[in-house]
């Protein structure tokens, strides 16, 4: 019946979506921002501890939502660690290109590595309706990069 | 008649389409509702034969089309039991009828130091154009009435909220949007005109569901929407009582609600004109004239019996699923089913659903207090039927919902 959902729900995704990595509080946060998916209700705050360089040294996150919003809450609170805030915001664009078209042609090589692990949510392009569920925390990224408080995926 | 719902699906071309190599299994008719080839028909013909603007041209097309237009308010009148056709009001849709009782009859006839009795269980519809007419400033207070756990409305606090006599309107759903509650509506006339109160009733989902009669329930105004009905989109009802369209000042101004404009004065058309400034939706209305015209030969008698066998067969088929916890368990309920399954989020269950060519609804379908009345963070899922809904369907969505939670395990 469900068969070719595995496209969307791949194991990676059921995965983070069951046990979503870095999922608390960071006290001595340097940057929060909310993500607000008013449609369904999804929320999640996510914490970004800065560097003395301004790099991402820790990502957190919590809230509720769907396997899909979890798992790439959890996926992107792996993969910025370490990043510039200007690497940051590019893997952010590049990743919003895969979740509404299933491709970045423009990635280029940069973040190759990077886009490789979040390659599973590019399933995510062939349900329109899902799309906002992938890219809430990321929006709620550069919400926090930019010292913004509040992000919506509307 | 007997009931012959595979004939009945032959009329709704929508539903011999197939989603993603599946038949489709429409289980959301309580958003909007699939339209009969009757109804898509009468609507192309009034387009290609009898389309003119309405009340205006002195020549064959306008006068035709007005015929039509009016003829669906008769339709209309019919169909609720209404005393007079006058009492029909054309709206866009019921958001746009209650906003209408909320603007004209909440600002012109309600005074300070009144209230407004909602429930708990009002879709935003009935919620938030009290909650605007209460922040204006003007004295309305606003009471909500509570619902019990089985999800039915709390008669004991009603009566509570009513016994200062302050309560000037009630305004309380006829049937939930999510619990599949129905209220007793005529219980409720009693209390309010007991209590000094006028009624409104929002019958968006009631209508559809059973025989509604204006006379034999003695409401003061009553909303529903063409589109859950089998019409089009673009038309709904408001029924009021004459005497109240007296006192109501217009809500909106333009043209064909007048009977007299200078530029230093204007005098109101009478009721219902009054309130359907600009032209109309003259399309909509002979489509919502067809709609009422096939529901009619079923007859809504024999369409609330096939649901009560649907209601109860689902009611027996999703309490065997394991883990799924149904939001409200009222005893008088129509055809709605909005649930949670274990852990999985409504959207996840929405999609996958959805891969199985089932249509239904996740998250809380404009009812947010209700869901957090029930303690539901996030939201449900929801499942709703229409005349067209066999038990077959329901069969399918329990087989659908029992592999999703392996799936999500």
């Amino acid at each position: 019946m469900f068969d070719d959902l595995r496209d969307l729900y791949q194991e990676v995704i059921l995965d983070h979506g069951r046990r979503p990595r870095n999922f608390r509080r960071l006290e001595d946060a340097d940057r929060t921002a909310r993500g607000d998916n008013p449609m369904c209700g999804d929320r999640l705050e996510l914490f970004l501890k800065l560097a003395p360089d301004g790099s991402i040294a820790d990502a957190a996150f919590q809230g509720r939502g769907c396997a899909i919003s979890t798992a790439s809450a959890s996926l992107l609170t792996e993969t910025v660690k370490g990043k510039s805030a200007e690497q940051a915001h590019a893997l952010s664009d590049h990743f919003r290109a895969l979740a509404m078209t299933g491709a970045c042609p423009d990635c280029g090589e940069a973040l190759s590595e990077e886009m490789e692990r979040l390659q599973p949510l590019s399933g995510v392009h062939e349900f329109p309706s899902r799309v906002k569920c992938a890219t809430l925390a990321w929006h709620t990224l550069n919400a926090a990069l930019d010292g913004v408080k509040e992000a919506s995926s509307e | 008649m007997s009931f012959d719902v595979a004939r009945i699906r032959r009329d709704f071309p929508i539903l011999q389409r197939k989603i993603r190599g599946k038949p489709l299994v429409f289980l959301d008719s309580g958003a909007s509702a699939q339209k009969p080839r009757q109804v898509i028909e009468a609507m192309v013909h009034c387009m290609e034969e009898r389309y003119a603007n309405v009340h205006r041209g002195a020549y064959f097309l306008s006068e035709a089309a007005t015929e039509a237009y009016e003829a669906a308010r008769g339709a209309v009148a019919r169909f609720i039991h209404a005393g007079d056709p006058r009492e029909v009001i054309f709206t866009g849709n019921s958001t746009a009828a209650i906003n209408l009782v909320a603007h004209s009859w909440g600002r012109g006839v309600l005074r300070p130091g009144q209230a407004v009795l909602i429930s708990e269980m009002e879709h935003h519809a009935n919620l938030v154009p009290w909650q605007m007419l209460r922040d204006e400033g003007r004295g309305i207070e606003l009471r909500v009435a509570r619902v019990t756990d089985a999800g039915e409305l709390d008669l004991e606090d009603v009566a509570a909220k009513l016994a200062d006599g302050k309560v000037g309107l009630v305004a309380i759903t006829h049937m939930s949007n999510v619990l599949g509650t129905v209220t007793p509506a005529e219980r409720l006339v009693q209390m309010a005109h007991a209590a000094g109160a006028k009624i409104l009733f929002d019958g968006s989902q009631a209508a559809v569901h059973r025989p509604v009669d204006m006379q034999a329930l003695g409401a003061d105004f009553y909303a529903f929407t063409g589109h859950k009905l089998y019409g089009p989109t673009g038309i709904g009802v408001l029924w009021a009582r004459l005497e109240h369209q007296e006192r109501m000042p217009p809500f909106m101004g333009g043209g064909d609600m007048i009977s007299m404009v200078t530029i230093d004065r204007v005098e109101w058309a009478p009721p219902p004109a009054k309130f359907e400034a600009g032209t109309p939706p003259i399309v909509e209305a002979v489509g919502l004239h067809a709609a009422i015209d096939y529901v009619s030969v079923i007859g809504m008698p024999a369409i609330e019996a096939h649901e009560r066998r649907l209601v109860d067969h689902a009611m027996r088929r999703l309490s065997d699923i394991e883990g799924l916890d149904l939001l409200g368990r009222a005893q008088d309920r129509g055809g709605v089913f909005a649930f949670s399954l274990d852990k999985a989020h409504a959207h996840d269950l929405a999609t996958l659903l959805d891969r199985a060519g089932i249509a239904v609804r996740a998250g809380r379908h404009c009812a947010e207090p209700l869901h957090a009345r029930f303690g539901v963070e996030g939201g449900t899922v929801r499942a709703s039927f229409g005349l067209y809904t066999t038990e077959g369907e329901v069969d399918y969505l329990a087989e659908a919902l029992t592999k999703a939670r392996e799936f999500f395990a």
